[in-house]
């Protein structure tokens, strides 16, 4: 099954250069055991954009915007046997989080695939 | 946390684990062998006790913990019986010393012991199911019951394959052995073929009642995700995961909702999964940079590819699948590429032009009864409008066929090439 894995956090800042490093290792690790398809960090959402429709209106809505509670910061994408996996391996890298960034507060969500 | 939840759960930690520990345990003893098993008593301690006593919070860096003991344990016996006991307290000691931090488990770059892992598993001198079945349980993590459910077979006989095949790489001193330099790219074929195998046992089941088997390509790919990530520079690994991917993108329009199998010119293509494609395309593409566009997997791949980049059926570049058919025939001479070249040459020029080539593999001994002759047999009398004969052949294909869903299928062409038109 394939999943992903979406961090989301009030804490809008780079990571320590201690977790930085540990979800790198982790990151390698899991590619070299061929579970992790894809990954990446994303930048602020103040530099990002929003194209939205409301009250059956398109419009595109530039930065800067108040950042809200819990902003997307990056993702990943796993293939995996099932949801056991799936959880078994965001614990392990939201207890990273917890070890090596003291104070920081976050979900992870995971999602199966549709097809 | 019922008790079947916290089973799973130790399952999932294991599953994820298991590669780290086993390479972890294996330069401890030097043996991979051994250390499967030391590191399947961390398995079962776990099983006993986490649902007892909960999950640790660090459940990973608890089966490290528990397999390096076993592991501790067995080297003192060992010594125990070899020295005198003065010697052994030092040991133990230097033993200690040298036992990895746990926390920083994650600084083992473990790449070269699990290539290790690999080679040990699919060596060549083990029969080849006995090499799956060792991928399976030694790289993939999975339990004998899981491989035995995956290839429909009782657990004592997966169980049996496993046992004998340790014994023949203890009794031939081949535990703890790495190849290097250019025996790396002969024995990769080994472990190419392995995972092609269980790949292809899970695309087109062999036997039984369901036509896929998507676990086993799962893990088919992800093995081979392994071996393109920790050999990045055999071309070949990149061509077998470009066939894997280009064909496994296809798993979902295989089949109908009742599990019937669809055949490629009639499936839906919106369902192919495009995700699965590009990454396909991409592994297709280091193949060629490393050179490797001739290779066996990567021909096959480009052939996939040809089906993978048609939007419609009618767009297949069927010349060019006929071409790379005969460049794989004279590097891979084999009566079934033959085959599948007759099919492309069917669509490319026409169904006479193909039934000379299937006319010819008749009367190969080799495709006695393989019931895919008989069935493009019958494809091309069909086109052809001789219907009797075509029908004669889809009944005889369908009885030779293993697998219940595409028996019926061949059933179903028989029939619908009896029905409409009276044959001459």
């Amino acid at each position: 099954m394939r999943f992903m894995f979406i961090v989301k956090s009030a804490h809008h800042g780079a990571p320590t250069p201690e977790l930085l490093e540990a979800m790198n290792k982790l990151a390698d690790r899991e590619i070299k055991a061929g579970r992790l398809l894809d990954m990446g960090g994303l930048t602020p959402l103040v530099a990002g954009a929003q194209v939205r429709i409301t009250n059956g209106k398109l419009g595109v809505v530039d930065g800067p915007f108040v950042e809200a509670k819990e902003v997307i910061g990056g993702y990943a994408i796993f293939e995996l046997p099932g949801k056991e996996e799936a959880v078994a391996s965001a614990t392990e890298f939201m207890q990273l989080h917890k070890d090596l960034s003291p104070g920081w507060e976050g979900v992870c969500e995971l999602r199966a695939f549709a097809t | 946390m019922t008790a079947d939840e916290t089973h799973r759960a130790v399952l999932a930690v294991w599953r994820i684990e298991q590669p780290r520990l086993i390479t972890s345990v294996a330069r401890m003893v030097r043996d991979v062998p051994l250390a499967e098993d030391l590191t399947q008593e961390a398995l079962l301690a776990a099983l006993e006790q986490w649902p007892l006593a909960g999950v640790p919070e660090k459940p990973g860096a608890w089966l490290m913990a528990t397999a390096r003991r076993r592991a501790l344990d067995h080297l003192r016996r060992r010594r125990m019986l070899e020295r005198k006991n003065e010697m052994i307290t030092r040991d133990m000691e230097a033993e200690q010393q040298a036992m990895p931090d746990l926390d920083s488990a994650l600084d083992d770059d473990i790449g070269d012991e699990l290539l290790r892992l690999i080679f040990t598993a699919c060596h060549p001198r083990l029969p080849r199911e006995a090499r799956a079945a060792l991928a399976l349980r030694m790289i993939c993590g999975l339990t004998t019951e899981e491989i035995a459910r995956a290839f429909l077979l009782p657990n004592g006989t997966i169980a049996q394959r496993i046992v004998r095949a340790k014994r023949t790489l203890s009794e031939s001193g081949l535990t703890y052995e790495t190849p290097h330099g250019e025996e790396v790219s002969a024995r990769l074929s080994s472990v190419l073929e392995v995972v092609y195998l269980i790949f292809n046992e899970g695309y087109t089941a062999a036997s039984g009642e369901e036509w896929q088997r998507p676990q086993l390509c799962n893990e088919a790919l992800r093995l081979g995700r392994v071996l393109t990530s920790i050999a990045p520079h055999e071309s070949e690994a990149y061509g077998l995961m470009a066939l894997m991917e280009l064909n496994a993108s296809r798993m979902s329009a295989r089949t109908d909702a009742t599990g019937e199998p669809i055949l490629i010119l009639d499936q839906n293509r919106a369902l192919w999964d495009q995700f699965q494609i590009r990454r396909g395309m991409q592994a297709l593409a280091r193949a060629h940079e490393l050179g490797g566009a001739g290779g066996v997997y990567a021909l096959q791949a480009a052939i996939v590819a040809c089906h993978a980049q048609a939007r419609t059926a009618k767009e297949t570049d069927w010349s060019r699948i006929s071409a790379l058919y005969t460049e794989l025939a004279t590097i891979a001479p084999s009566p079934v590429v033959e085959l599948n070249r007759a099919v492309a040459v069917s669509m490319a020029e026409g169904p006479e032009a193909a039934l000379a080539i299937v006319d010819r593999l008749m009367r190969d001994p080799r495709l006695k009864n393989y019931h895919l002759l008989l069935s493009v047999r019958g494809d091309l009398l069909d086109k052809l409008g001789r219907y009797g004969e075509a029908r004669a052949e889809f009944e005889a294909a369908a009885s030779l066929a293993g697998n219940r869903r595409e028996r019926d299928l061949l059933r179903r062409r028989a029939a619908k090439a009896a029905e409409p038109r009276i044959s001459s």
